[in-house]
This record gives structure tokens, C-alpha cells and sequence, in this order.
């Protein structure tokens, strides 16, 4: 038996791999279904040598981890849907701010406080738009505990290429789901460290001052650079402006810097799809689902296939579009009314052929809700 | 290897989940199989029901959970009543004798054992009810061996309750090769 086999809840693959990418600290409040996160890290990262918060609720959490990821150090915190709503002002904070940190949200059923021990994936747009103003932003999700590890590292990764906060949007089935995981060796997966100014001590440093590829160094706060942080439009020094080309300056970077690179951060699967006349696309547990009924399915001689996405915001419509050209059909599967779908209709050049196969009452999606779903399109009935 | 799905069914308390999570991650760790556990809950931590999915295959597992378990296990009448007619016609139907009463009218292979008697007669622990029961799985399916699940014991638990625990395993599986006999 190897040690690098694990059986663990997804929760903890997370905590795991926050760990492997380098987290240095953690604040967070409990709740359900993201609690074993915050329970892993309360011991996992005093053994590593960073520091564990517990706090006194969401707001403060994220306030947390957006001041010490400020003084040099990879953070994180994890919440579900009622947390996530409180920690939307900090979040446009860290994105006004361009400070890195990882957000995870394990979805339950909402709103409000709605089915806190049952999965929901309708937090989708949340995360895309939860927080005011005009910005871009990066979530990403898994749907098994392999990619869970990936693309919590990943996550890390996107937050410290393009200075930003990441959301990692998991969900009740899959944070609370056991199942085999290899732990990779160090080094498997690259990791993208804190890009520190190479100004020294006494010469002018402007935090806001992007590099020619975009980039911005930082200096870890309160050690040899003094600067300021606001959430107001800021200029290259970061300090309050209201001068429009500043703002227009300031705006526009937010959000090409992540709506230019989309490509680069785009992660999906593709399973069977080469011979296939029906699509499916899925993410998190739902996938699992729609993967299940795919293999059933190619064993009778459908040609059905599945797109997981990975990356759901920004949204990867290229890939989407590329991949429903040919289909008869796609049907996307997900717990929420068409958060989704809404995107993949955006993306195709046929709208009218996209579906939702959805489950909005608590339980995981099952490969026969999706059956059905598939017979009532084709004219079969169920 | 066929797909073998669990489903674990009782009170909270019982301890059925923790049951479902050794001999889950004793097929991963221990035999190179896969599996998947997975639980359903509400807000209580105590008494309320307890329910937990186990898949345990040599293929990739995608939907985790279980609609139709090959084995069924029900330590509370309220679960049996519940979940007894999901059984796949021929499975196993495991309960305790004391805990459930009522006879079965479904296509399954009864397994009715004293598992609460027996512990509590030789053992005088009811907390190790679910060792006992899980030492009976394991000599039911074949899947694991029952000495991997001593090492697994032996790892998670706190020394001072690997003694019992053991002596709990090694009760269930006895009580299983008795009924065969």
C-alpha cells in the first residue's frame, strides 16, 4: 500500500492541495457542507508553518486572508452559498485591489440559508456577478478527486499569474464524496509563486505599475515599500483618483487582463465526443451523473458524449461552440434553473438545440433524470 | 469483478457510517479496488436516520450513489421499512434480529444475525455494534480481507480502543460463518 494513496473526502483533497500549492494562511468560519476545509487546515497548516484563523464570521474571514495574502503569503478561505453572499464586498475589494486569494465556495441548496446538507449548484452566477461593479473573474470546479487537487492548485496558480481572487466552486456531493486519490509528488504540478518587485529599499515602488507583459510585482506590505491600497479608482501609486482616463485606464486592464487570457485558463474535459451526434456538458457532481450514463449508454452503441468544464468563468464559448457545431442535440445538466445553459446558448450558433437536464431539490442528479430528459427530446417519452 | 453497491441504513449514532467509510477504504488501500462512500444527513448529529452509499468496484465509478443496493443493511425497523423494497432482486439483506422484526417480502437473501445481542453479551459495548456488523460484511462479500481491516482498525483508532474493536470484528465474522454453517 502506498501512502500517496489516500481515501478522503473532496473537502480534504482541497485542504490537501491548498497545502501543496503553498498556502500560508487560512481564515474562515464554519458551515456546512465546506466545514472539513476548515477542519483540515486548523491542522494541517501549523504543521507547515502557517497560521490557521478562525473568524468571527465571512466578511471578516476574506478581509483576512485579502491582508495577509497583501503581506506576502498564498491564502484561502472556504465557505458555501449564505458565506459566499457575505464575503461579496471583500471579494470586488481584492479584485479592485488585484490581490491573489483563493475563495472556495462548496455549493448547497439556497437561497438563503435553504438545504444546508444538501448539494445545489446555483452559485454559478453568483460568483460571476455576486459582486458590483464591471469586473472579470475566475472560477473554476471538478467533479472528482483528481481534478479537485488540480484545480485547487491551479486556482492558486490564476490568482497569483493575474493577481486576482479565484473562485473554486465545489459542491456538497463532491466535498463530502470518499473516493481514491494519489497525492502527487512535489513538484508534478507546476506552482506560480508571488511575483515580488525587484525595486529596492528607498527607490520609488508603484504597486500599480503593470509589467510590458501585463504582470504586476508586488511588495510584501509593511516591509520595505511603503504604498496604498484602496478600493477606490487608484492611480499606478495607488493612490484615490477620479481622473476618467485613469479610471477608463484602470477599468479596462481589470478586465482584459483576465478576458484576454481566457484561453490560458480554460480546463474541461472532453469524453467520447469525437463520433458524437448528442453532447452533454456538465461540471461538478452533476458530471459524474452525465459521465455515468455516457459509458452505459456507448455500450449499446450511442454515440453520446460528454464536455466537462473545468473553467467556468471565463466562460470557454470557443470551446463550447466548437464542440455543439455538429451535435443534433446538447444537453447541459446541472442543479440550478439554467445558470449554464443560459451561457451555452450564448456560445452556439443554434440555440434552439440546448437543453437542460436540471434537479433543483437537494438530491444529485441521477443518469436516469438525465435519461429521461434525453427520451422526452428525442420524442420517446419516458 | 461485478459492481458491488452498499447501502448502510439506521439511526444516527449507530455508528453505520463509520462502518461504510472502513470497509470502503479498506477495498482502496488495502485490495487496489475502487470505491466511492458517500452519506445522506440532516441537521441532527444524533437519533434521526443515518443513511451511507458504498460502491465498490475494479472500474471507475461515476454516479456514487446507490439506487439499488446488491446489499442492504438496516440496523432500525424504521430503516427497513424504508429502504427494503430497493434491494436488487437476489441481493443480501442484512439486519439485526433484535433491531428489526418484521419479516421481508422482497427477493433477497435474508441475513438476520444477533448483532446487538451478541455484543452486548460478550462484549458489553454497544458502541462497537458497527465493527461487529462490518466484520460479518466482510466474511459476507469476500471483498476485503478481514485482516486489512484490523490494520485500518489499528490506524484510525485510538490504541485504547483497538482491543474491542478487534474482538468486535472477529465476533461478526464468527456470527456469520455459524449461520452458514
Amino acid at each position: 500500500m502506498s501512502d500517496a494513496v489516500k481515501f478522503i473526502q473532496g473537502n480534504v483533497v482541497c485542504a490537501e492541495a491548498a497545502v501543496y500549492a503553498g498556502v500560508g494562511m487560512f481564515a474562515g468560519y464554519p458551515i456546512t457542507p465546506s466545514t472539513e476545509i476548515a477542519e483540515h487546515m486548523s491542522v494541517r497548516l501549523p504543521q507547515v508553518g502557517g497560521k490557521f484563523l478562525q473568524m468571527e464570521d465571512e466578511i471578516s474571514s476574506l478581509c483576512a486572508v485579502i491582508g495577509a495574502s497583501l503581506t506576502g503569503h498564498k491564502t484561502m478561505t472556504a465557505t458555501s452559498g449564505p458565506g459566499f453572499s457575505l464575503m461579496q464586498e471583500a471579494l470586488g475589494y481584492a479584485v479592485m485591489t488585484e490581490i491573489p486569494c483563493v475563495i472556495v465556495d462548496v455549493m448547497r441548496g439556497g437561497p438563503s440559508t435553504g438545504l444546508p446538507t444538501h448539494v445545489g449548484q446555483g452559485d454559478v452566477m453568483q460568483a460571476r456577478y455576486g459582486t458590483h461593479g464591471d469586473h472579470a473573474i475566475i472560477a473554476v470546479t471538478a467533479s472528482n478527486h483528481a481534478d479537485i487537487f488540480r484545480m485547487t492548485v491551479e486556482a492558486f496558480n490564476f490568482a497569483e499569474t493575474y493577481r486576482t481572487p479565484v473562485i473554486l466552486l465545489l459542491d456538497e456531493v463532491i466535498g463530502h464524496l470518499r473516493e481514491k486519490i494519489r497525492i502527487p509528488e512535489p513538484g508534478e504540478i507546476p506552482l506560480v509563486g508571488r511575483l515580488r518587485t525587484a525595486v529596492e529599499h528607498g527607490v520609488d515602488y508603484h504597486p500599480y505599475l503593470p509589467r510590458e507583459d501585463g504582470r504586476l510585482p508586488m511588495s510584501d506590505f509593511g516591509d520595505v515599500h511603503r504604498y496604498n491600497v484602496t478600493g477606490l479608482y487608484h492611480d499606478m501609486w495607488g493612490f484615490p483618483t477620479e481622473k476618467p482616463e485613469v479610471v477608463y485606464g484602470l477599468i479596462r486592464h481589470l478586465v482584459d487582463k483576465i478576458d484576454h487570457n481566457s484561453e490560458k485558463m480554460t480546463r474541461f474535459r472532453k469524453y467520447h465526443t469525437k463520433d458524437a451526434e448528442t453532447l452533454f456538458i456538465s461540471y461538478g457532481a452533476a458530471a459524474r451523473s452525465a459521465l455515468h450514463l455516457v459509458e452505459n449508454r456507448r455500450k449499446r452503441g450511442e454515440r453520446i458524449g460528454l464536455l466537462e468544464l473545468n473553467t467556468l468563468w471565463p466562460f470557454p464559448a470557443d470551446i463550447v461552440r466548437e464542440a455543439c457545431r455538429d451535435m443534433n442535440f446538447v444537453l447541459v445538466v446541472e442543479m440550478n434553473m439554467g445558470q449554464i445553459t443560459r451561457e451555452v446558448k450564448l456560445a452556439v450558433e443554434d440555440p434552439r438545440k440546448v437543453y437542460l437536464a436540471n434537479r433543483v431539490d437537494g438530491e444529485l442528479i441521477t443518469p436516469m433524470d438525465i435519461q429521461n430528459i434525453v427520451r422526452l427530446i428525442q420524442g420517446r417519452g419516458v | 469483478m461485478e459492481k458491488r453497491r452498499f447501502l448502510f441504513s439506521g439511526s444516527g449514532g449507530q455508528g453505520v457510517i463509520t462502518a461504510a467509510i472502513l470497509l470502503a477504504e479498506a477495498a482502496v488501500r488495502y485490495e487496489d479496488l475502487n470505491a466511492v462512500q458517500s452519506q445522506s444527513y440532516g441537521a441532527a448529529a444524533r437519533g434521526g436516520a443515518a443513511r451511507s452509499d458504498v460502491i465498490i468496484w475494479d472500474q471507475p465509478i461515476y454516479f456514487p450513489k446507490v439506487v439499488q443496493p446488491n446489499i442492504l443493511i438496516c440496523l432500525t425497523q424504521e430503516a427497513f421499512d424504508t429502504y427494503q423494497t430497493t434491494i436488487r432482486p437476489g441481493g443480501y439483506l442484512v439486519t439485526d434480529t433484535d433491531l428489526v422484526k418484521k419479516p421481508a417480502f422482497v427477493d433477497a437473501r435474508r441475513v438476520e444475525l444477533p448483532f446487538h445481542r451478541s455484543v452486548m453479551d460478550q462484549i458489553g459495548k454497544p458502541v462497537v455494534l458497527n465493527i461487529c456488523l462490518l466484520g460479518a460484511l466482510v466474511e459476507l462479500t469476500g471483498l476485503v480481507r478481514l485482516e486489512s481491516v484490523k490494520e485500518l482498525i489499528r490506524e484510525r483508532f485510538d490504541p485504547s480502543f483497538h482491543e474491542v474493536n478487534l474482538q468486535a470484528l472477529d465476533l461478526g465474522s464468527q456470527l456469520l460463518k455459524q449461520q452458514r454453517h
